[in-house]
């Protein structure tokens, strides 16, 4: 199960971004599917915001690294994890890339590079600039990619890691996902202004604000944007305007919801919209499309048999491997 | 015999940074002003290695535990124990528990360095005995020097350590000099030390209070009363055989600290005995420590918020007496 060759980089053509989308967005729903199904550990999903993922880890370079969030399964994904030993993590399974110690909420790949997840809101950020020190100091190309969201942006650590990363000139890309929720509040209720992007340029770190349900957007922004970490070695903040389409975490609840707001970006979302232009443009035939969303489904499908049919981590090991 | 030069606790830290430095390549450090204060490093090692940082403790804990899990070994100063409060989330959610939620796949590598005590009238801001929280915290490790030897012997072992080490440091004893090994000596963790050897009591202290207990032990040798004292060196791991074997010899415990009663250090030593010594005990076990309360700032409080060696001898006596006059009572 476990790839041992290097990470396979995504290709950059159009149908591979969706067929990476429709992965993670198939991924999602079979979560949501053992929600409706019983009782089953609650996961932050990431649907709406595939092209926020797939866009910025399809312009990563192998040796490049990730933190990432509680909301990391696009991340995961996109950069190549086995959605079969993801789902294996969730399910609390020995197979899970993290023995099933970590859950659905912190999971990290070492072998692909997604160093360190936490779900501290702001633990990927405290922990950032001292993977750049390492890549700094022990030498190599690779840049480290950041995932957070607006609300970690709140958080005072979001204001030290940006001003370390500049001070120390550390190769760091953060890449905000302004999704407009932070779990049950609006982002309006608690930041001043609607932007993160803006918060960048007192530390003297360069900014881009992307349409972040546009996946070419995505991809075309943050291939600028490590271009610059790669040839400054400084941080860079990439901030993608996009929105959590679902409740903070499943079991589902949208009941503070506006449901106007809701009903504009459902309008917007970034699987219809490539998906749309794929077809306007005569790359895609609907049975093409409807192979590739059986694809995926396809995928996950046997990615979740082989979670459910995977053994518990033994009791026995509980409390194994806490010290080196 | 490996030849001794009399240094302060503080340059025996500064010694044992030194080594480690020059020994492995990985081993850096920063914080607030270390660049400015470790000069010596600083002249050696060059400014990628010894950094001054933004007054910022949370980032500086993170950048750590982020570095140790991609390759470096970082020894950070967060300069006194409460100033920890800024960085609990890095070395408490990060540095302790990601190795074992991530299955494995991650170490942290880390020293942080905190000074701590009574001993320059800085008050409960700057002095705070919280070396029990990171204790009970899994996955960090915690020391607390009582001699110089120990600061340098200690620090190597924790730089060389793979789990990341509290290092706290008693201001009382930090211009304290001492004997210390001028070769590469490393002290382990996890090893008490006895100090002085004894039969009737045994006296368990760790960082400034073992030189008290040394004093108290010193008292009641001239009363005819023969005290062991214990120093802890190394809070987690815990060298529970030490502890143990010295209670099943003496019958007699006395622990003390620095820090406040309540879920202190001495509580969890006190907890062991009992369980696993009991049928050695010939008297309760009984606790001198700090009161609930934040360490005042003016010299005399200061000085009489730790264990006292009289109170010490006291103690001591009354639990030798006793069990001379009667049977325990359990
Ligand atoms: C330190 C901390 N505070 C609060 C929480 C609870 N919590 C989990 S996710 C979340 C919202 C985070 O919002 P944001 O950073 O915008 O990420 P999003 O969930 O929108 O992806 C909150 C408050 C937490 N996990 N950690
Ligand atoms: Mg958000």
């Amino acid at each position: 199960m476990t790839p041992s060759t290097p990470v396979p980089l995504p290709a950059p053509n159009r149908l591979d971004l969706l067929a990476a989308m429709l992965r993670i967005r198939a991924y999602e729903e079979k979560i949501v599917a053992f929600h409706a199904a019983g009782p089953f550990p609650n996961v932050c999903t990431s649907v709406g915001q595939e092209a926020a993922a797939v866009g910025v880890v399809s312009a990563l370079r192998a040796e490049d690294q990730i933190l990432t969030n509680h909301r990391s399964a696009g991340h995961l994904l996109a950069r190549g994890a086995e959605p079969g030993r993801m789902l294996a993590e969730v399910m609390g399974r020995s197979t899970g890339y993290c023995q099933g110690r970590s859950g659905t909420l912190h999971i990290s790949v070492k072998e692909l590079g997604v160093v360190l997840t936490s779900t501290i809101v702001g633990g990927e950020l405290s922990l950032a600039p001292g993977v750049a020190l390492s890549r700094a100091m022990l030498g190599g190309e690779g840049i480290v990619v950041c995932f957070f969201g607006d609300g970690a942006a709140c958080e005072g650590i979001f204001h030290e890691s940006l001003n370390l990363a500049s001070v120390w000139n550390l190769p760091v890309l953060y890449v905000c996902e302004n999704n407009q929720w932070q779990a049950f509040v609006h982002r309006k209720e608690t930041m001043v202004g609607d932007h993160v992007a803006p918060w960048a340029a007192p530390y003297g770190i360069d900014s881009l604000t992307v349409d972040g349900n546009d996946v070419e957007a995505v991809r075309k922004a943050a291939l600028h944007a490590a271009a610059q970490v790669r040839e400054t070695r400084r941080p860079f903040l990439l901030e993608a305007w996009t929105y959590r389409q679902r409740g903070h975490m499943e079991p589902h609840d949208q009941s503070y919801v506006d449901p106007a707001e809701l009903e504009a970006w459902m309008a917007k979302d970034p699987i219809a919209r490539l998906e749309a232009r794929l077809l306007e443009a005569g790359e895609l035939t609907t049975d093409g499309l409807e192979a590739l969303h059986a694809q995926a489904r396809q995928a996950i499908e046997e990615a979740a048999a082989f979670a459910a049919a995977s053994p518990y981590p033994d009791p026995a090991d509980l409390a194994t491997g806490v010290y080196a | 015999m490996t030849q001794m030069i009399q240094m302060t606790f503080h340059d025996a830290v500064e010694a044992a940074l030194h080594e480690e430095m020059a020994r492995d390549s990985r081993v850096l450090m920063f914080g607030e002003g270390t660049a400015t204060k470790r000069k010596g490093l600083l002249k050696a090692f060059g400014p990628q290695r010894v950094r001054n940082t933004p007054l910022a403790e949370g980032i500086i804990a993170g950048t750590a535990a982020g570095a140790a899990a991609t390759g470096l070994r970082p020894v950070v100063d967060l300069l006194f124990a409460p100033f920890l409060c800024f960085a609990m989330d890095e070395l408490v959610n990060s540095a302790g528990k990601l190795r074992y939620m991530s299955g494995g796949q991650f170490s942290f590598p880390m020293v942080a360095l905190a000074m701590t005590g009574g001993g320059w009238s800085v008050g409960a801001q700057h002095n705070h005995n919280l070396e029990a929280w990171f204790v009970h915290a899994p996955g960090l490790q915690v020391v607390m020097p009582a001699t110089p030897a120990d600061a340098k012997g200690l620090m190597k072992a924790a730089i060389r350590d793979e789990n990341p080490v509290l290092f706290f440091m008693d201001i009382g004893l930090a211009f304290a000099p001492g004997e210390v090994p001028e070769a590469d000596e490393v002290v382990p963790l996890g090893k008490a030390a006895i100090r002085r050897e004894g039969s009737d009591v045994t006296l368990i202290s760790y960082a400034k209070t073992v030189h008290t207990c040394l004093a108290a032990a010193e008292a009641l040798a001239a009363e005819g009363v023969s005290a062991e004292v214990v120093d802890l060196r190394t809070l987690k791991p815990l060298d529970e055989a030490t502890i143990l074997a010295s209670v099943r010899k003496t019958g007699r415990a006395v622990l003390v600290h620095e820090a406040s009663r309540l879920c202190g250090v001495g509580a969890e030593v006190a907890a062991l005995i009992a369980e696993q010594a009991f049928e050695a005990l010939k008297a309760p076990i009984v606790r001198l420590t700090g009161p609930d309360a934040p360490a005042p700032s003016s010299y005399p409080l200061e000085q009489a918020f730790a264990p006292q060696a009289d109170a010490i001898a006291a103690a001591a006596r009354q639990l030798v007496a006793r069990t001379l006059e009667a049977a325990p009572i359990w």
